[in-house]
């Protein structure tokens, strides 16, 4: 699949803000100004990018509990990302949501989710519509190792496939259900195994290449797109932090997190990739990273100087309250 | 052998005891132990909070880390419990009972009843609850009105080390399904706790506060907002009586009504939503059974009918707290806020 150079960029960009957005808030929660439960999604940038690169206002994304890259993905405004999990009235959920709870419908990112496996059947009812309001959409459930075991997870893929919704089932496995391991938890070696017993298209990929990714996310969408129903795609990947910040990590080996780092950075792999071919010069890259760093910089400080909600707020957004 | 330790040492020490007394006794949850099939430390976790820490090194495979698959193994808890062990199974957040209610309600709830008595389902769901973390509207939930709607489970609250540690020993020797709900923001209480085992009966309330003027009847967290108002209603002159119920399911009747015979005035404080809460219930007990007794109308102090919201000042504006409860007793009292 070609990539014109505004498409290459764009895809840097993506990543790369993803990245600063999650490198900045590691070490703003450190400083204990950010309430509640963050996971972190550094390291897994080129899945989210990946797929996300194809989508447009038509289609539709359901998210997990590491939300930030699927929302930065499909387009939420990073400062009112940044503003929602500090809290502010000016978030993205107007500080109702938090985190777990980022959601932009208008975008068509239907959420983040507190709970494992949400995702998956609202996938299947975003896909039914777009299929019955024959809107040429698609319908993206991202799930990780953990809740690819949850029934709401097998039940959907029998669904869609029954009903030959335009759906993906992307499983990002990142080797970790919290602290327990996929080769402990999940029953088969390849997830996509599972995949035949659904009657449909099983395709892993390796999730540090933006390339990889990119392209069997091409192919997915186009055939979800064209009729020919739904696909399972595991994208391997690690995840750069704990399972949320504050995890100690025991349970991982010794320097796996700085092998991971040294070898299989999907943005350094990306660089190598498009400077060695010539296709981006070094300095357009280089720009890149400067507006994001201060991108990132600005969105921080005007979460942290923005309003939080006020008493009147609390019993809103609720068709009664007593 | 009294000394002080953290409800959830309490906790951790009951199942501990258990264990050791019972080989029939399992844990089986979501990284009770962690670390399952990982290159690191074996008992990573002891549970997302570390509340079951050391447990797995102790007992080993009695411990049992779970895929996230709450309704096979919540549901494989329950058919265990048919077949001869006890099980003690952790639902993380309660707000996650949604994707494996069927297994509670549906099985192991109604067993002894619909098999005509024939059944004993001796399964413990150990579950964390309420707001206080900033968790927002998925992991902050109060939904032990859910469960003590349903006739077949026990439901049990406890507010205090103490409680905590001899409601779940009672709750593992019992032979009926028994939800344990667990305030994640009391883990870090400390309190008197004897070292040897011992066990509380469901269904009896504790006076925590003794008092004429007003009853206040709580559980869970709300038990230490309605003692701290209580204090300080004592020094304005206003005494109250505060009751800690323990287990909501089966619920201490005679001591709601004793008491309330006694003041004449009920608040009732429960940090569940408003609708179809518990004190909805305890209102219509003392609205049925001593009515003639009460001398004001009945007040409840609960957390808003709204989803509990992210953000800090939200979130503690959500919270029941001593000052509303304050409120409420003086306008039973007849006294001006
Ligand atoms: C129904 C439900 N069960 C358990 C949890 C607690 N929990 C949150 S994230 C998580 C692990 C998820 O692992 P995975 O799906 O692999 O996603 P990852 O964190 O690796 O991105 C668990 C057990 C939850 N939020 N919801
Ligand atoms: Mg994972």
């Amino acid at each position: 699949m070609q990539l014109s150079k505004a498409d290459l960029l764009k895809a840097y960009r993506m990543m790369k803000t993803i990245r600063e957005f999650e490198e900045r808030l590691h070490v703003e929660f450190a400083t204990g100004e950010i309430p509640g439960f963050v996971h972190l999604y550094a390291g897994e940038e080129a899945s989210a990018t990946g797929f996300c690169m194809h989508l447009d206002g038509r289609d539709k994304i359901a998210s997990t509990h590491r939300g930030h890259g699927h929302s930065i993905g499909k387009g939420c405004d990073v400062d009112a990302m940044m503003a929602e999990i500090y809290g502010k009235k000016s978030g993205l959920c107007g500080g109702k949501g938090g985190s777990m709870h980022i959601a932009d419908l208008d975008k068509g990112m239907l959420g983040a989710n507190g709970i494992v496996g949400g995702g998956p059947p609202l996938i299947c009812g975003a896909g039914l519509a777009a299929k019955v309001l024959k809107t040429g959409g698609v319908a993206i459930a991202f799930v990780g190792d953990g809740a690819f075991n949850q029934g709401t997870t097998a039940e959907s893929l029998n669904l869609a496939s029954v009903w030959r919704l335009p759906c993906l089932f992307v499983v990002e496995n990142n080797g970790y259900a919290e602290a327990t391991s996929s080769k402990y938890s999940v029953s088969c070696d390849d997830f996509t195994d599972r995949a035949a017993a659904y009657s449909m298209p099983g395709i892993a990929v390796d999730g540090h290449d933006f390339f990889a990714v990119y392209e069997a996310a091409g192919e997915a969408i186009k055939r979800a797109r064209s009729g020919g129903g739904p696909s399972l795609i595991e994208v391997k990947l690690n995840r750069y932090y704990g399972h949320f910040e504050g995890d100690a990590q025991t349970y991982r080996g010794v320097d796996e997190v700085k092998n991971i780092r040294a070898t299989k950075d999907c943005l350094v792999l990306f660089r190598r990739r498009v400077e060695g071919a010539k296709l981006l010069d070094a300095s357009e890259l280089n720009k890149i990273d400067a507006d994001v760093m201060a991108q990132i910089e600005n969105a921080v400080k005007k979460a942290k100087a923005a309003p939080k909600p006020t008493a009147a707020d609390l019993m809103t957004d609720v068709y009664v309250s007593y | 052998m009294a000394r002080k330790i953290t409800y959830q040492q309490a906790i951790n020490e009951a199942l501990s005891q258990e264990m050791s007394r019972d080989p029939r006794v399992i844990i089986m949850g979501e990284d009770v132990a962690g670390g399952a099939g990982t290159d690191g430390e074996d008992e990573a976790w002891g549970g997302v909070l570390g509340v079951t820490k050391g447990l797995y090194k102790k007992f080993g495979d009695r411990v049992m880390d779970t895929p996230i698959t709450e309704s096979a193994f919540i549901g494989a808890a329950v058919g265990a419990a048919t077949a001869g062990l006890r099980p003690v199974a952790e639902l993380m957040f309660i707000d996650f009972m949604g994707v494996c209610l069927d297994q509670i309600f549906n099985q192991a709830a109604k067993f002894r009843y619909m098999f005509g008595g024939k059944a004993e389902t001796p399964v413990v769901i150990r579950t964390m609850y309420g707001a206080g973390f900033r968790a927002a509207a998925q992991h902050s939930q109060c939904l032990y009105p859910v469960f003590t709607h349903i006739p077949g489970l026990k439901v049990v609250m406890p507010a205090t080390p103490y409680d905590a540690k001899g409601l779940l020993i009672q709750a593992i020797r019992d032979n009926d399904p028994v939800i344990f709900c667990e305030h994640k923001v009391l883990y870090t209480l400390e309190g008197d706790v004897p070292e040897e085992p011992y066990t509380i009966p469901f269904g009896e309330a504790s006076v925590v506060r003794e008092g004429k003027d007003v009853t206040i009847v709580t559980l869970g967290r709300m038990v230490h907002m309605a003692t701290e108002a209580a204090d300080n209603l004592a020094k304005q002159g206003i005494k109250c009586e505060v009751i800690d119920l323990r287990t909501t399911s089966p619920m201490d009747e005679d001591t709601i009504l004793e008491s309330v015979e006694n003041t004449g005035r009920l608040v009732v404080v429960d940090e569940a939503h408003p609708r179809c809460n518990i004190a909805t219930d305890v209102s219509a007990l003392v609205a049925d059974k001593a009515f003639d007794s009460l001398k004001a109308p009945i007040k409840m102090v609960t957390g808003p009918h709204v989803p509990v919201p992210f953000s800090d000042v939200l979130e503690d504006l959500y919270i029941p707290n001593a000052a509303k409860i304050e409120a409420a007793v003086r306008l039973v009292m007849g006294k001006k806020n």
